[in-house]
């Protein structure tokens, strides 16, 4: 192994017991070209300070645990390498517009309330045994939402939209995707009952294209593109609405 | 500290503790459950499971050859009745994934496709691209939303599990976040917190396998069986131990060694041709793969790496569409973290430690020696896997043996008695001996004694293991448990989201799990399956060894191990064979 190099980790510190304000600490740590921010981040807790707060858990970029910013742009510190940085310092902060719990974890209940809003799950049109044996599902129909199916719950879109940042209440590109990902599946019946919340307030409309998410995704998710897919749908439902309530009026 | 009553406890969200707790909601929606995890559950290790859930399907298959697969790939060491009782499950539940949304990778005309693994004589594995752990992991999650009777406590670590008189009681458990303590009253738990893969090392396990629950269970008198069964997954990175699946060899990968040679066929799985053929060369059963690399390595047959020695894994001629479609999550892992194409170059892998074959001994159920507390997954030990599990068989069972501790606590907990008044004070006491460890202000770093702990198991309790080395290994985990209890000295004393109280927590777990397996295998003076000795014990024995090893705890002092017969029904012990003509 070549002989390890110095770089500077700058990190963001906040602990809730003790801070009133988030504020950076500078870390030197030796560092080889095969190591990722997390290994910086480990190094720095198993040697330099064990106080210092992030999480983690597979290395492999499929848990989506280890989400943060570096310099600014939020990435998986797992997958994002100490060399690209050397010899600039490399600057870890916690993920934006969430609340910071700690140090660079970041309180991810927002994200997981409004997942169980939109009934990500498999909504069939009957009730169906395992001795009825597996749907049929061409590899063509899983294309419609194989990509949507892949999001590690990392996130970072969030992180990345500025319409997240601005409105708290839009559900925001990760679960609007995987709204999608069931819609789009051949074996699913409850696109009705995701269309009354992705046609909401806080639903698609809530999206502005500016399309961050869909370039910090590290999974090539493209909710952008999922939500936009969603835009004619909703806009056929508040027409059918529409039209509903007409019926039922007297004009 | 807050106290909750509840009907179930569920410990661990990942895909043996979800299976386990959809199985309660769905047995009575009456029953409540909590789901409680140290991580949101979609950060559990299930995730990073990439090549496949066996199940018979295919119209060349049959459950005989499951069984016979199983039996006979885990060295006869598999509790039979179990095995038979698994195998005709397995489809049911991966037809019932399915239905929940599961994308299982198809064949042209729709039906669900399924590939070899190694050791299996027809195609078995049902997969997901090289993602299934991840898309069973996420299908389980998103279809527990569905039930308002589970409530989920993420990030809420257990600390305890209380016992008196044999009969659980309560669960303690943190919020990791604020520090705060919670007391979960409970007439049943399912304990489902995984393997201990983490006591080694080079692993391919994520950072939460630290076997704390194995622990937890040992502690409270369950005992663990079979823990020197340690499985080397033949194919990861150097250095890292990120995982390449073996769907890449059931795809049609080979291994090469430094001359590009396949050097399998010299140690009992050749000859080479017909490729691909099943149960031979690279889709030969994981111990003997991982064993094969270690004599290939002995004899310098090896190709040196900055992270150490490796063989090639070659799967340039399945092509580039193959690849792309079949292994998308092998190319990303190889570009990325080991900066190899495999599009246009071999990857250099070697074996690391990949899943704990022993765990807490249950039956079928998931009941463990303690009334009211069953336990699934990697931290069970139910007798599936015997000497050497089976490549696809443990998400099979996550579902399998998931379900029915799922289904086993409900009805106990319907049966059960009210939780008992009186838990208070055991889970008091129990919390005070844990906040202890944050007070000394002496003492040695934690990362000091982890990484002693596995570099003592490395050394002695590894691929091929003989007496000296393991009784090294046991003396280096005896000496760093009393350097342990003199004082673990912590930069963080907060309580608030306080991973290194937590972590300082799991490694005292962890020392007394590794413990077992350096004792259960200087116990084992035969070879079986993963356990394989170069000190004139190279054999089976089957006169001294048909058994499993039980680790019982002692306190401060080390386990003590006895043995236990093995129940065969129908398949007496013969010689494995692998390879050999088509």
């Amino acid at each position: 192994m070549s002989d390890p190099r110095i770089i500077v980790m700058e990190c963001l510190r906040y602990h809730p017991e003790r801070d009133t304000e988030p504020y950076h600490q500078r870390f030197e740590v030796p560092f080889t070209p095969e190591m990722s921010v997390l290994e910086g981040l480990q190094y720095i807790k198993d040697h330099l300070d064990g106080s210092l707060t992030f999480r983690w858990s597979c290395r492999m970029a499929v848990c989506g645990n280890c989400g943060c910013m570096v310099n600014g742009e939020p990435v998986l510190s797992c997958q994002t390498f100490l060399r690209d940085y050397h010899p600039e310092c490399v600057r870890v902060e916690p993920l934006d517009h969430f609340p910071i719990q700690r140090d660079l974890a970041v309180d991810p209940a927002d994200f997981l309330d409004k997942l169980q809003q939109v009934a990500p799950y498999l909504i069939p049109a009957q009730d169906r045994i395992p001795e009825d044996g597996p749907y049929r599902q061409t590899p063509e129909q899983m294309q419609d939402y194989l990509d949507t199916s892949a999001c590690i719950n990392c996130l970072l879109c969030y992180a990345a939209c500025p319409q997240y940042g601005l409105k708290a209440d839009f559900l925001g590109p990760a679960v609007l995707a995987l709204a999608h990902r069931y819609n789009a599946d051949s074996r699913d019946a409850g696109r009705a009952r995701r269309m009354e919340v992705m046609n909401g307030d806080a639903g698609v409309w809530g999206c502005t294209l500016v399309g961050r998410c869909s370039e910090v995704c590290p999974k090539g998710v493209d909710p952008a593109g999922a939500i936009n897919r969603n835009k004619p749908a909703a806009a056929l439902d508040t027409l059918r609405r529409l039209l509903q309530s007409g019926r039922t009026c007297t004009p | 500290m807050q106290t909750i009553d509840t009907d179930v406890v569920v410990i661990g969200g990942g895909g043996a503790g979800l299976r386990a707790a959809i199985a309660a909601a769905e047995a009575d929606p009456e029953v409540t459950v909590a789901l409680v995890s140290k991580v949101v559950p979609t950060r559990s290790h299930t995730v990073a499971a990439e090549g496949g859930a066996a199940g018979v399907i295919h119209p060349d298959d049959h459950l005989d050859k499951h069984f016979d697969d199983t039996v006979s790939g885990g060295d006869w060491l598999c509790e039979q009745d179990v095995v038979e009782w698994f195998v005709g499950r397995c489809t049911p539940e991966m037809t019932q994934l399915e239905h929940w949304g599961c994308p299982w990778s198809r064949q042209p005309d729709g039906q669900v496709n399924v590939r070899y693994f190694g050791g299996m004589k027809s195609p078995r594995s049902w997969f997901a691209a090289d993602r299934t752990g991840f898309h069973m992991l996420h299908t389980l999650f998103q279809t527990s939303l569905k039930y308002p009777s589970i409530r989920r406590f993420d990030e809420c670590f257990c600390m305890d599990l209380l016992v008196e008189d044999g009969r659980l009681r309560g669960v303690l458990a943190v919020y990791v976040p604020s520090g705060d303590s919670l007391l979960l009253r409970c007439r049943a738990a399912v304990l489902a917190t995984g393997g201990a893969g983490r006591v080694y090392r080079q692993n391919t396990n994520a950072g939460i396998v630290t076997g704390e629950g194995m622990g937890m269970a040992l502690a409270c008198g369950t005992g663990l069986r079979d823990m020197e069964f340690v499985q080397w997954h033949p194919t990861t990175l150097p250095g890292s131990g990120l995982l390449i699946t073996e769907g890449a060899r059931g795809e049609g990968g080979i291994l090469l060694n430094r001359h590009g040679r396949r050097y399998l066929q010299d140690h009992g799985l050749g000859p080479v041709d017909p490729w691909p053929r099943p149960r031979a060369m690279e889709l030969g059963p994981r111990d003997r793969v991982s064993q094969a690399f270690w004599h290939e390595d002995r004899a310098g047959r090896t190709l040196s790496t900055p992270q150490g020695t490796a063989v090639h894994l070659d799967l340039r001629h399945l092509g580039h569409k193959t690849l792309e479609e079949r292994l998308p999550q092998i190319l990303h892992l190889a570009r990325t973290f080991a900066a190899v194409d495999p599009v246009e170059a071999p990857i250099p892998v070697r074996p690391a430690v990949h899943y704990t074959m022993g765990g807490v001994p249950t039956d079928r159920h998931g009941a463990t020696a303690v009334e009211g507390l069953y336990a699934a997954g990697e931290c069970a030990s139910t007798g599936l896997h015997g000497a050497n599990r089976l490549g696809s068989n443990s998400l099979a069972e996550l579902l399998v043996f998931g379900r029915a501790a799922g289904e086993a606590a409900v009805a106990h907990a319907r049966n059960g008695p009210a939780p008992a008044p009186g838990v208070e004070r055991q889970a008091e006491a129990a919390l005070r001996q844990w906040h202890a460890l944050l007070e000394p202000r002496r003492g040695e770093r934690l990362a000091t004694l982890r990484d002693a702990m596995q570099a003592a198991m490395e050394d002695g309790v590894g691929i091929v293991r003989e007496a000296e080395g393991m009784a090294r290994a046991c003396e280096a985990l005896a000496d760093l448990r009393a350097r342990y209890r003199r004082g673990v000295r912590l930069d963080d004393t907060g309580r608030a989201f306080n991973t290194e109280w937590l972590a300082t927590l799991e490694l005292g777990h962890a020392l007394k799990v590794a413990e077992t397996i350096a004792h259960a295998a200087l116990a084992r003076r035969e070879s079986r399956g993963a356990h394989l000795r170069s000190d004139g014990y190279d054999r089976r024995d089957d006169e001294g060894f048909l058994c499993h090893s039980l680790a019982w705890d002692q306190g401060e002092a080390p386990p003590r191990i006895d043995h236990a017969p093995v129940t065969l029904t129908r398949s007496a012990p013969g010689e494995r064979v692998y390879g050999g003509p088509a």
